[in-house]
């Protein structure tokens, strides 16, 4: 099992469904850094995530027999880690969560700012620790609306479709989102690189 | 530069904006993609954008996973009853 990346087709559903603790156990190692991934974003705090990702196991290992594989197994997971991180959120800030709020980056928002040009600095001197830091924090920053569908999409890997399907929106809104994330994260990472670019100067 | 002798259209670059996304993950059309490019030609602030907003995609694709610590690993397993399974 260690000497090879598990895939989907790894994953014997029947079995699962029987609670079988080796289909389970390989569920948890094909996702586990991927739910945690989630969960860290969202929460961003390793301690909480890491209790999201032991509650969402224990809910998915409960729910397995109504899993009616209609989903992908991938995305049920997500969906259900989200609820649970989401959950969490909503306990630690009861007034400022909801999944319903609008979206507070408005157009204006969306104006670029910053025309520093960094794209073809060299990448190994860009990611120093600092930097891979500071874009966690810029994630961070992100309104709670925004930074699930940035995770899923372009750090995950998910298409628009499975992105619409675990956050229970529209796929025009996940495209909507998805830009207004990326073009506040170029800010933020706009600003970083040119007062890094300054101090080597 | 290109910018300092052309016109710069503010309002072209604020019609553009809202495609970026589309374009740099490859899904505009053709005419929104030539579109773009001519923009781009000429305006220099809006190569920029485009350039740092596919940069700052590609970096987070490549270094934004957040990988479970070994440690918080071994505790997961133990929660699930799974540390027979722990990989190693």
């Amino acid at each position: 099992m260690a000497d090879r990346v598990l895939t989907e087709d790894d994953i014997d559903l029947d079995a699962l469904r029987t609670g079988d603790k080796e289909a389970f156990a390989r569920l948890v190692e094909l996702y586990a850094d991927r739910l945690y991934n989630l969960a860290l974003k969202i929460v961003g705090d390793p301690f909480e995530a890491e209790d999201v990702l032991q509650e969402a196991f224990i809910s998915a290992y409960k729910a397995i027999e109504s899993f009616e594989g209609r989903s992908q197994l991938g995305t049920w997971l997500y969906r259900i880690t989200y609820n649970a991180a989401m959950m969490r959120l909503r306990k630690k800030r009861p007034d400022t969560v909801s999944i319903d709020r609008p979206v507070r980056l408005d157009s204006g928002d969306l104006v670029p700012r910053q025309f520093f040009d960094w794209c073809c600095l060299p990448e190994r001197d860009l990611m120093s620790a600092e930097a891979h830091a500071y874009m966690e924090e810029a994630i961070q920053q992100l309104p709670d609306t925004l930074r699930p569908v940035f995770v899923l999409r372009d750090i995950e890997g998910l298409s628009t479709a499975e992105t619409a399907e675990v956050l229970d929106i529209s796929e025009s809104a996940v495209k909507s989102r998805l830009h207004r994330a990326r073009l506040f994260l170029r800010e933020r990472l706009s600003e970083y690189f040119q007062n890094w670019a300054r101090e080597r100067a | 530069m290109a910018e300092h002798t052309h016109d710069h259209n503010h309002e072209s670059c604020r019609a553009l904006l809202e495609s970026l996304s589309l374009y740099i993950d490859g899904e505009a059309e053709e005419a929104l993609c030539r579109e773009i490019e001519q923009h781009m030609a000429d305006c220099e602030n809006c190569r920029i954008v485009i350039n740092t907003l596919d940069k700052t995609v590609r970096l987070y694709r490549e270094y934004g996973h957040s990988r479970l610590p070994g440690e918080a690993r071994e505790r997961l397993y133990a929660a699930l009853d799974l540390s027979e399974y722990l990989p190693e």
